[in-house]
């Protein structure tokens, strides 16, 4: 599947609950699914800190493909993260940097990506761009 | 308080019909902002309406007017303060402002210098922290903190010590009046004593305050009070500074420009007398008059069955949420306006957001109280803030909020 693919996946997933209750407690669910990340590995440089939640993030390349790994102290963000994820890992650098994050807007979550939010989550999503970029390297 | 009627109260505040989420909205951030009732928004309107005007200056009968109604706000905000005189009123752009200018003129005075001491408390919000951090950064002043209990009440002993080891450099106590983050109230008679005989000026900042208690400034001999009318039933962008008239006399002015002056030239220019020295520029016309406007809302209402609502209504909140497992408070028992509190193994945010879904509006976070997290070793709280128009069923929404919000994220 393609990130776009995958995403057009989630959204049909989640108009399923038209409850707001449904909604939250699905991404709650998946972020409890996420890995650990050990918190030997949570340290102070993999650290974005956002004004209410901190979020960890990590990621390396292998065999062209990005993989990353995540946390936060905050359920919901880290849900979230697991989204991300979901989308973006095992990708190539060039994917993820024309990876599209608009369509959060359509899954009834996207004010945990507004700035006005105060949160990680938009730096964060900033970041695994940021790090693919790093990845692709200066030929990209 | 048969004579309190909340409902009737209610429908005063136009905003409380909104809906949030397909929910009745249950406004629980007063520490943050207050909501205005109709007579403030009447207040605001027909400043411009009828009124506007720019003031002090003028000759034709809108001036005249627009001059009277704001000189009054300033009888009535002085009234209310039980300030000496209405000299002792400066208005401002709020606490922030407030504090910022009096650092400012007693940084430039040099009535804080290069060795001296100012004395904060770990309960300030970063409007009374960093314009002392600042001020000491450029004047070679150094800062010191006050340490809490565990219950948020100030360490009075480390108080008296701080006095003590610092006695022949101390210059100024700067302190909130109540805590916005735990709703600690502070013994102002006993600190301003104590700073006196110490030799210190003091400061209080009383953003937390306005709304919810009675005040006499003159009784409390206190030195600056500041406060922010948009947390007192008025709108943003107006606040007063309340200084004792013999020391805002030998205080420099801050700001420069229109209003403060006497006479301009480039040989040299004279100042204005209180309270103009300090209000450089047009002012908030309109903010002054809606902030008498809501302390004669206040004062209708009488401050003191305000209080005894609030009181109520915050300690059904803390004793109902205490009942929820894993819910742990913060601040003393006799807390007044902000209830503060954490769920143990649940972030702040998380509890916040749905209860955001749930119509229900707190705060989260560290509430500008950085320092007084890191203290009680957290990232912040839940924070639950009172007004006059809460009722109980605000405060039932907010504890079935509470619990639905455990029961998803445990």
């Amino acid at each position: 599947m393609t990130i776009a693919e995958r995403q057009e996946q989630l959204l049909q997933d989640l108009n399923l609950f038209q409850d707001w209750t449904e909604r939250y407690e699905y991404v709650i669910g998946l972020g409890r699914k996420l890995p650990e990340m050990p918190p030997v590995q949570k340290t102070d440089d993999k650290l974005i800190e956002g004004c209410q939640s901190r979020v960890w993030l990590d990621a390396r390349l292998e065999k062209g493909a990005v993989h990353y790994m995540a946390d936060s102290d905050s359920q919901i963000t880290k849900g979230m993260i697991a989204l991300f994820i979901h989308f973006l890992d095992g990708e190539s650098p060039d994917h993820i940097l024309t990876a599209d994050f608009a369509f959060i807007e359509k899954t009834g979550l996207k004010e945990h990506l507004a700035p006005t939010r105060a949160n990680a989550l938009s730096l964060m999503a900033t970041q695994m761009k940021q790090r693919a970029l790093d990845f692709a390297g200066p030929a990209s | 308080m048969s004579g309190y009627n909340v409902s009737a109260l209610r429908a005063q505040f136009p905003i409380l019909k909104n809906e949030v989420h397909g929910e009745p909205l249950v406004y629980l951030d007063n520490a943050a902002t207050s909501q205005k009732p109709q007579v403030v928004l009447d207040a605001s309107r027909n400043y411009y309406e009828l009124l506007n005007s720019n003031i002090h200056r003028g000759t034709h009968y809108l001036a005249q007017q627009a001059t009277a109604a704001h000189e009054q706000a300033r009888d009535t905000v002085a009234a209310h303060l039980h300030a000496g005189s209405r000299e002792e009123v400066i208005f401002t752009s709020g606490t922030t402002d407030g504090i910022n200018l009096v650092a400012s003129i007693l940084g430039y005075s040099g009535r804080i210098g290069p060795g001296d001491t100012i004395l904060i408390s770990n309960l300030e919000h970063h409007s009374n922290t960093v314009p002392w951090q600042l001020l000491c950064e450029r004047s070679g002043a150094s800062l010191e903190v006050i340490p809490v209990h565990e219950d948020g009440t100030l360490d009075l002993d480390s108080f008296h010590r701080l006095l003590g080891d610092h006695q022949d450099t101390l210059k100024l106590v700067a302190l909130t009046h109540i805590s916005n983050a735990f709703g600690t109230v502070l013994p102002l008679e006993t600190v301003i004593k104590s700073s006196h005989e110490a030799g210190a000026l003091v400061l209080i900042d009383g953003a937390q305050a306005v709304p919810h208690l009675v005040m006499d400034l003159e009784a409390l001999d206190v030195d600056f009070y500041v406060f922010s009318g948009h947390k007192a039933y008025a709108p943003t962008g107006i606040g007063v500074l309340y200084g004792k008239r013999a020391l805002l006399e030998s205080l420099p002015p801050w700001r420069g420009g229109g209003e403060m002056i006497k006479k301009v030239s480039y040989e040299g220019t004279t100042y204005n007398e209180l309270p103009y020295k300090f209000e450089a520029g047009t002012p908030n016309i309109e903010g002054a008059i809606a902030l008498a406007t809501a302390l004669g809302f206040l004062n209708d209402l009488g401050l003191e069955e305000v209080h005894e609502h609030e009181h109520a209504l915050i300690e059904h909140a803390a004793g109902t949420l205490s009942g929820i497992e894993g819910v742990r408070l913060y601040g003393p028992h006799d807390r007044i306006g902000s209830l503060s509190f954490n769920v143990e193994g649940i972030h702040h945010y998380d509890l916040g957001t749905l209860l955001d879904k749930m119509g229900v509006a707190v705060r989260t976070g560290h509430h500008c109280c950085q320092p007084l997290m890191a203290r009680f070793g957290i990232t912040g709280t839940l924070r639950a803030s009172f007004a006059c128009f809460n009722d109980e069923g605000d405060v039932q929404r907010l504890a079935q909020a509470v619990e639905k919000a455990v029961a998803m994220l445990r």
